[in-house]
């Protein structure tokens, strides 16, 4: 991608950074290419399958259809983020022992989304963890293990908590 | 450091029937699961090499058409690209895969839609796609086949001299004496579409070749030395001079078996034109419309049936569309032929299968390999005939269950144990399935929402079929270094918990702890050939031989290295230093011998067609909404045996995994064909089952250990997808009463015909 370039500042996973990339760039290529945060991945390009989902100001979005431009001055998270001074957070531990990944692809951006979805609602029952990632596809495990995963996570925050 | 504590609160409520051992059985945590949850695990599309560039295809927009010419817009700096075309192949323009029909890169004519005619390389992969659409293709169209139906009238001849990939005969006793005793001849058809795989990382390598070192391919895939075979080939290289490395795999299903062969031959060839390392990555829309896809079929049953419900005779016709070349379209009808008679014994049997060309992407491996598509017949099949006879499919199935020490339709004697009474009787108790059946009867008269239950009863065979694993003669092992045991496999991991499950093995028998066996990297030039990672024949086959390659190595270290009888892991360790300071290294390798008394005819296709078969019972409860014609799935009981389960989570995941696929093909994915192109190549309009989708899923298992599998595993992998859809549709005949026998079945396949019987209800009414 060619053309003038912007200068982004944003915060990612707690790190102010400023970069001079393209403005109509995805935020997807910027995370991945820029910032060499391939943990974030591209499945379909067209927002449907939630590989690429980040965190941006505490919403939930595709990346792949954010130009960068509107990621100025954002505060963004990535699953890079999650783990914290090499402690798992519990949702990544609860993925790791209830068999919530298999081939891995979908993972990132399925954290993400279970990450969103407990910070806006900390007891997800099951009818509400099946809302809260819907827009993340998973062809391997047939979710199962993922619900379950969630569910173990929510619980071991509360835990956390007290 | 990682502050883990692996083995927490998960390992006592999971643990295997089988408490003597301490590692198998158990669910540990997938190996490589840490670096996927961080983000850290390398996917292709994740590497950088230095200096490298983009590849992009340049396709066919026509389905059959000699090439008139290839013109270059002049808008485009073409001396920037790297171009490569069939005449830079320095060996063979064929992938090699049964038989060798298919060109690396079209030469004069294309076969089908997105066949790859011309590759181009640039630094930048934006200026790659505009690239790709400056070359300008002029064709002279010749007829094209679309269908079975037009390819098996041979009356456009569009591959070999009769458009038939392959054909089989597989015969048991004379079906022709059966039809004058019976009490009952049904006879049906049925039919199922194509299906993607939509593993959700994409097909993609990376290439780099130097005249040193030769060609070394990086990427996606299943096989790797399926793909080093073929690049000897097209490359003209000998074995040393091509190297082939897995990266972490994002889904595979059988779709990363045949066709890494062929992206990793184009990204080579651009590698070795253009001197720098090549990536290519497909896009989602690329790699819908470009690779390969489940087969679609038709499959006509003619049934015999005695006056007590026996089956007498079973005539049975499978034609498969292969699409443009062979691929692996010959092994998928082999295993379609085998499985099509179903779990059950019947004294006469005819299965005439063929396999036909078609102008379309060419089909390829999928998981289950063909049994889907004939479990689907068979299964809607014997409700078909309970229907027609007016017994329960239930006792039909029951009345006619293979059990230990009947034959198949091969004439295989079930040796070991049969179980399928016991997984019917469960799969009926834990889904309540006749209260629930009556219930639904009488609610459904008066609702527009219709409840209803379905069944299938099937088996999956595990490995190669026939004389397959011999001719695959695998070789696996585990070397020790650095105080590491590391598995040496071509097994590769791609989600389904190879390297756990190989770990786990090893681990156990060497009287380790898990943490003390790692995986060698999945490179061919570190690894041996244990075969391709396919046909639900890792934990089996690979898993045995990792067994029997452990034990061997404490034999070893007892004979040479002093090790004790009963030793603690430092004195292991301590035993390997000192074999290697005698004899240099610390290797032990096993090869593939088949168990004896297995015996197969390919020519009669007779004998033991599977080392071993699991075996399972589905129940599907669906509604079938009569208002605005959607079907849901809204519970799923799934009681299977499949030998021992080394490790319950990573195998119940495989199960429920498997089973979401079966309801995406029975209910949700179609793939829509215009031309010989597939029309919905986006993730938009193809649809499988979300979150939202996929109804609570219950897994139950009997373990009947197999003697010759590691630790006494048969396959799993394969073995869900093949129920679901059967035991789906058996469900929607029950809740509507309308008998549908295609899939995928969409509301407006529900629409057309329960709208039918709608009106001549309310025609009968008046």
């Amino acid at each position: 991608m060619s053309g003038p370039l912007s200068a982004i500042r944003f915060n990612v996973n707690g790190k102010n950074q400023t970069i001079s990339v393209p403005p109509m760039k995805r935020l997807l290529d910027v995370l991945r290419e820029d910032l060499h945060l391939t943990g974030t991945k591209e499945g379909c390009g067209e927002g449907e399958c939630g590989s690429c989902s980040v965190r941006m100001n505490g919403e939930l979005v595709n990346s792949c259809l954010v130009p960068v431009l509107q990621a100025d001055k954002a505060e963004i998270e990535t699953v890079e983020g999650l783990a914290c001074d090499g402690v798992l957070h519990p949702l990544q531990q609860a993925f790791l022992q209830r068999g919530g990944a298999q081939c891995g692809i979908c993972t990132p951006g399925m954290l993400m989304a279970a990450k969103h979805l407990l910070a806006h609602n900390p007891h997800p029952n099951l009818a509400e963890i099946r809302e809260g990632l819907a827009g993340n596809l998973c062809r391997c495990t047939g979710f199962m293990r993922i619900f379950e995963s969630v569910l173990s996570a929510a619980t071991s925050q509360e835990t956390h908590a007290r | 450091m990682l502050c883990l504590n692996p083995y927490g609160d998960w390992l006592s409520p999971t643990m295997s029937t089988h408490a003597k051992n301490r590692i198998v059985g158990a669910s540990f945590p997938r190996k490589e699961g840490v670096d996927k949850l961080r983000g850290t695990a390398l996917y292709v599309d994740d590497i950088q090499r230095e200096g490298m560039w983009h590849g992009g295809t340049v396709r066919s927009s026509v389905p059959r058409a000699m090439i008139r010419s290839i013109g270059f817009d002049r808008k485009i700096d073409w001396s920037q690209f790297i171009v490569v075309t069939a005449a830079d192949i320095p060996g063979e323009n064929r992938i090699q895969m049964i038989v060798a029909d298919q060109p690396c890169l079209a030469d004069g004519q294309v076969n089908h839609c997105e066949e790859p005619i011309l590759l181009i390389a640039h630094p930048d992969k934006h200026k790659v796609r505009e690239a790709v659409n400056a070359v300008h293709i002029e064709y002279e169209p010749l007829p094209p086949v679309f269908t079975i139906e037009e390819s098996e009238k041979q009356q456009t001849i569009v591959w070999g001299a009769d458009n038939c990939f392959k054909s089989f005969l597989l015969e048991k006793g004379d079906v022709n004496s059966a039809w004058p005793q019976a009490a009952h001849v049904i006879e049906r058809e049925y039919r199922t579409g194509a299906q993607e795989h939509l593993y959700i990382e994409n097909n993609g390598v990376i290439a780099e070749y130097t005249d040193e070192d030769g060609l070394t391919v990086r990427g996606s895939l299943q096989c790797p030395f399926y793909v080093h075979k073929s690049l000897l080939t097209v490359f003209n290289l000998p074995p040393e001079k091509v190297r082939v490395i897995q990266t972490e795999t994002g889904g595979a299903f059988g779709g990363k078996e045949d066709y890494p062969s062929v992206i990793a031959s184009h990204a080579g060839l651009l590698a070795m034109k253009s001197g720098h390392p090549v990536k290519i990555v497909y896009d989602r829309i690329e790699d819908l419309a470009a690779t390969t896809k489940r087969h679609p079929s038709r499959v006509r049953h003619r049934t015999a049936i005695d006056a007590d419900g026996k089956l007498l005779a079973m005539d049975i016709q499978i034609d498969t569309d292969g699409g443009a070349y062979s691929t692996l379209s010959s092994t998928v009808l082999s295993r379609a032929t085998l499985h099509s008679p179903g779990p059950y014994v019947c004294p006469n049997v005819r299965v005439t299968s063929h396999a036909w060309a078609t102008n379309s992407v060419p089909y390829g491996a999928f998981r289950g390999f063909g049994a889907p598509q004939t479990i689907f017949a068979v299964e809607r099949h014997m409700d078909e005939i309970a229907a027609a006879i007016g017994i329960d499919p239930v006792e039909l199935r029951r009345r006619n269950f293979l059990h230990q020490g009947d034959t198949t339709a091969t004439e295989q004697l079930m040796r070991e144990p049969v179980v399928l009474d016991k997984l019917l009787d469960r799969a009926l108790e834990e889904s309540g399935y006749g209260e629930k059946r009556a219930r639904f009867a009488k609610e459904n008269a008066t609702s527009a929402i219709k409840h209803g239950m379905g069944i299938a009863a099937f088996y999956h065979g595990s490995g190669f079929t026939g004389s397959g694993e011999r001719y695959l003669n695998s070789l696996a092992g585990i070397d020790v270094t650095d105080g590491k045991v590391r598995v040496l496999v071509s097994s590769t991991e791609f989600g389904q918990g190879t390297n756990t499950v190989l770990t786990q093995i090893a681990a156990e028998t060497l009287h380790l702890d898990y943490d003390d066996v790692t995986m060698a990297p999945p490179d061919t030039r570190i690894v041996p050939n244990s075969g391709p990672t396919v046909a639900s024949r890792t934990a089996m086959v690979i898993g045995r031989l990792i067994e029997r390659a452990s034990s061997q190595l404490i034999m070893t270290l007892r004979e040479q290295a002093g090790l004790p009888e009963l030793f603690s892991r430092e004195q292991f360790f301590a035993a390997c230093v000192g074999l290697r300071a005698k004899t240099g290294e610390v290797v032990s390798l096993c090869r593939y011998e088949a168990p004896p008394g297995i015996y197969w005819d390919d020519q009669k296709y007779r004998g033991e067609a599977y080392p071993a078969y699991g075996w399972a019972v589905h129940i599907a409860q669906v509604a079938v909404d009569t208002t605005s014609y959607s079907a849901e799935v809204e519970e799923f009981w799934s009681v299977q045996e499949a030998g021992r389960i080394l490790n319950p989570v990573l195998a119940a995941g495989q199960v429920e995994g498997g089973i979401a696929q079966g309801i995406g093909y029975a209910l949700y994915e179609k793939v829509v064909m215009q031309n010989g192109r597939m029309a919905n190549n986006q993730m938009t309009n193809y649809i499988m089952p979300t979150a939202e989708d996929v109804p609570p899923i219950h897994v139950f298992w009997e373990e009947v250990p197999f003697e010759h599998g590691g630790f006494g595993a048969k396959g799993i992998g394969e073995l869900p997808h093949d129920g679901p859809a059967p035991a789906i549709l058996n469900a929607i005949k029950d809740a509507t009463g309308v008998c549908f026998s295609t899939i995928p079945l969409l509301p407006e396949d529900l629409f057309a015909k329960l709208h039918v019987v709608r009106k001549i209800e309310e025609h009968a009414t008046v």
